[in-house]
């Protein structure tokens, strides 16, 4: 792929190789091998097809939420927004579906808008974000509260604060279709997290990310447009808020605004953390956050299956996040 | 305290010997020495890095010293922390006014020593107390207005009096003026001189000279973490004073050789840049400047004196208030760097840790920041020409790093500085800035350094350089330009740019004999 001739070997790693430092480098990786491990010891019927897919489809939504939260929390921001713009997406889908926003003249017409329109919202919200930021000067988490607050309130007067139940098969695909036996949905989060890794690493977007968030004030001297870089951010945020939101309704046939993606935001920054993607912005690993988000789900699945009520497995969520910042702050002292 | 009744010599009111402090094994001082007497203000002044602001510390209890002796008010003197000293009646006046925005001038007077009632806080005691303090200076205003809503110069009023009403017997201000127009500095200069009447001594940090003249009664001049000169201000000419600090002997001639530039461009082609008579914010009142092709153009002056501040403008960086500029024979007037960077600019700064490079990323993408936007098809980067640029600028410059993949925070600062220069200099530039382009590099980076900003402007690319360096000035320009106080007070060409020609310049602004400017 690259000149032969002039490639050269990475950089050797740094000095000191402890153990400290393989954790804080492949934490993520290792954490999930143990989880595994021990779930093979212990977990009665764990290895089996139906496990894997409960767990890829229950995390499917967070990772998702989670690739556009990494992106955001790259250039030193944060987005709390991202469940109340599931929760409006996820309003509105059912809305058109059914016809209660426009006639329909026809069914798979009303699909497509449905699956459409309510990303695009999301991502009209998500720049709005954006817009807060970088011309007011907004902090992140502020201007990112605003719709925090307010958009679960726009998805309940959207629709009246009423349950909406339907069937759509063909709508439903996104969240009970199978291809080749992968729920459809596992699919979308795979092509996403490979999607924006290799943005990340290949496009010039993704390196003004990472310079942006690495010291900004270097990133607008060497004339990387900051604004514009962190409206996209926060952009593609919403949007993939917006899509979680459509996994997350087609999968329960139903869709309440009280509680679609209710606490995403802190479960997507969760994964982010104990990916190992720096919180101050900077450096950022899109597979560590998929990683990040299947331990979560892996440990309260553990936990589930051996008989500890869901309650412990919050406590031992927010030990994980300690864990995974505490790692971080001894990398960056290194 | 009955030491002061007796007529004959008053004792110092602060004295300091030896004062050693050290960070991380470098030394910031090294038996530094300060002395203040009662009732007397007195100037520090010294160039970056000279130690005043750790002296400082070292006094209000921010740093403990390593060694030294410090005496006050005829005692041994040992504070930790700066609420001791304020306690034993030392108050320190910052640049930033370190007060409270939101409350009121009253609550701000008598933070820390509210006068209660009942336990209750007695407001009507502390307005008039407020009151009584401030109309002292004839201040006028509301002290139940939030602080943060008067004006700066103000603001400083009510923190001299807050030091006033805690008893100080030592007020040191820090860059007090930097932010005053001329009519509040004289306001301030009134109040200066009044504490002084009362007995309050003042440390007066400063960068510009004629105020210094113009309140301080004696001088300290700090270099290199030393007291080098200390005396009556009267005593010592402006010219000796900038010779002091910046540690040149006055009848020195130029030393041919000290620095790497080799020789001197024999004339410059056309003109790259003009800037006009260029405002910007309280540092930039009246700068003109030229460049021409193929010229290394100096930079010089004090701290201060607004030569960061004009070239951040030059690169869109910052706003201009006023004036005009020209680059290649345009009108420009560049509103943020990517425009000055899409003709042809490029900027080293000054400070690289905070506007240079980007730590956490490679040598590889720090160096191909600024040219990634031409490296990239379809949004996609081309990493083997990218690699292809590196690998040449790499090996031209010198740099030295285990691959190109390694983080540039792990690089020395010289290492880090020719990246940065790689950084412009792979974009093909016409004009590049550059802010000090040698502080805190070693001396054989440093030659490298200057040895290829020599041969850059050989080879036509136009140079613009700030630097605190005499020698980097002298050696290294064909021409120099002097700023003093935000305004262009000379051009130094051919055998003017000497040492002699540029400390007076620096020292005195403008000649009689050879007037710059526009009137």
């Amino acid at each position: 792929m690259a000149d032969a001739s002039i490639a050269r070997p990475a950089a050797p790693a740094r000095t000191s190789d402890g153990l400290g430092q393989l954790l804080a480098r492949h934490g993520a990786l290792v954490g999930l091998v143990l989880l595994v491990l021990f779930n093979l010891a212990f977990t009665p019927n764990f290895v089996s097809w139906q496990t894997l897919n409960v767990n890829l489809t229950q995390v499917a939504a967070i990772v998702i939420v989670a690739v556009g939260m990494t992106l955001v929390i790259a250039t030193g921001g944060i987005d709390l927004s991202v469940g109340s713009l599931m929760a409006i997406s996820g309003a509105l889908a059912p809305l058109i579906l059914l016809g209660q926003i426009l006639p329909m003249p026809h069914p798979l017409l009303a699909v497509a808008l449905a699956f459409v329109l309510p990303v695009l919202v999301a991502g009209a919200f998500g720049w709005f974000n954006g817009f807060l930021i970088t011309r007011y000067r907004i902090q992140p988490i502020v201007a990112t509260l605003v719709l925090f607050i307010a958009g679960r309130g726009i998805a309940q007067v959207v629709t009246n604060g009423n349950l909406q139940v339907f069937r759509n098969p063909e709508f439903q695909v996104i969240g009970l279709g199978r291809l080749f036996g992968i729920p459809v949905q596992v699919i979308l989060m795979l092509i996403l997290v490979a999607g924006a890794a290799w943005m990340l690493r290949r496009t010039l977007f993704g390196r003004q990310i990472l310079a942006v968030g690495g010291n900004e004030q270097a990133a607008r001297l060497a004339g990387i447009p900051v604004a514009s870089v962190k409206r996209r951010v926060y952009l593609i945020s919403g949007l993939c808020a917006g899509l979680a939101g459509l996994v997350v309704i087609a999968i329960n046939s139903a869709s309440d605004a009280n509680l679609i993606g209710l606490g995403m935001e802190l479960d997507a920054i969760a994964a982010v953390a104990v990916g190992g993607t720096l919180l101050a912005g900077g450096r950022a690993s899109i597979t560590g956050t998929l990683l990040g988000a299947l331990i979560i789900q892996l440990v309260r699945y553990t936990l589930l299956a051996n008989g500890v009520p869901d309650s412990a497995a919050l406590v031992a969520k927010a030990g994980l996040i300690v864990l995974a910042v505490w790692l971080q702050q001894g990398r960056k002292s290194t | 305290m009955f030491q002061r009744q007796t007529p004959t010599p008053t004792p110092p009111l602060l004295v300091m010997r030896g004062i050693d402090k050290s960070f991380g094994g470098s030394p910031a001082l090294r038996g530094a020495e300060f002395t203040l007497g009662r009732g007397e203000v007195h100037a520090l002044i010294g160039q970056n890095g000279a130690g005043k602001s750790t002296l400082i510390k070292v006094l209000t209890g921010y740093h403990r010293r390593d060694a030294g002796l410090v005496e006050f008010d005829g005692q041994p003197f040992e504070v930790h922390s700066p609420h001791a000293a304020q306690a034993a009646g030392i108050s320190t006046i910052y640049q930033e006014i370190n007060l409270v925005g939101l409350r009121s001038v009253a609550e701000n007077i008598c933070l820390g020593r509210e006068p209660r009632r009942f336990g209750l806080l007695d407001w009507r005691a502390m307005h008039a107390e407020a009151r009584r303090l401030l109309g002292r200076f004839s201040i006028d205003v509301d002290v139940r207005r939030p602080l943060g809503s008067l004006p700066t110069a103000t603001q400083q009023m009510v923190a001299i009096a807050r030091a006033i009403g805690f008893k100080a017997k030592l007020v040191i201000m820090d860059e007090p003026t930097s932010s005053l127009d001329d009519r509040e500095v004289e306001v301030l200069f009134d109040v200066i001189r009044q504490i002084r009447a009362d007995g309050v001594s003042v440390v007066f940090v400063s960068h510009k000279l004629d105020e210094l003249y113009a309140v301080c009664d004696r001088v300290t001049i700090m270099r290199d973490g030393t007291t080098v000169r200390s005396g009556p201000m009267s005593e010592i000419g402006k010219l000796e004073l900038v010779a002091t600090m910046l540690g040149r002997e006055l009848t020195a001639v130029a030393r041919q050789g000290a620095t790497a530039f080799g020789a001197k461009a024999a004339h410059a082609a056309g003109e790259v840049l003009a800037v006009d008579q260029l405002a910007a914010g309280p540092r930039v009142r009246d700068v003109s400047l030229a460049v021409g092709a193929g010229e290394i153009v100096g930079m010089a002056g004090l701290l201060g004196a607004g030569r960061t501040e004009t070239v951040r403008v030059v690169f869109g960086a910052d706003p201009a208030a006023g004036g005009s500029m020209r680059y290649g024979g345009q009108p420009f007037r560049p509103t943020e760097p990517a425009d000055a960077i899409a003709r042809g600019i490029g900027f080293c700064t000054e400070d690289r840790k905070i506007e240079g490079i980007v730590p956490e990323l490679s040598v590889r993408e720090n160096l191909t920041l600024a040219l990634l936007p031409h490296l990239t098809k379809a949004g996609i980067v081309d990493e083997a020409e990218q690699r292809r640029i590196v690998e040449r600028f790499i090996q031209r410059l010198g740099v030295k790093c285990q691959s190109p993949e390694q983080p540039i925070r792990e690089l020395s600062g010289g290492n880090q500085q020719k990246v940065l220069l790689a950084r412009w200099l792979c974009m093909n530039p016409k004009l590049l800035i550059l802010d000090e382009p040698t502080r805190g590099i070693d001396v054989g980076a440093k030659a490298e350094i200057q040895a290829l900003i020599g041969e850059l402007a050989k080879d036509g690319l136009a140079v613009l350089m700030v630097s605190s360096e005499v020698e980097e000035i002298i050696e290294g320009s064909d021409r120099a330009y002097v700023l003093r106080d935000g305004q262009t007070v000379a051009e130094l060409t051919g055998q003017d740019l000497n040492e002699t020609e540029l400390l007076a310049a620096m020292a005195h602004g403008a000649h009689d004999s050879r007037e710059y400017g526009h009137g």
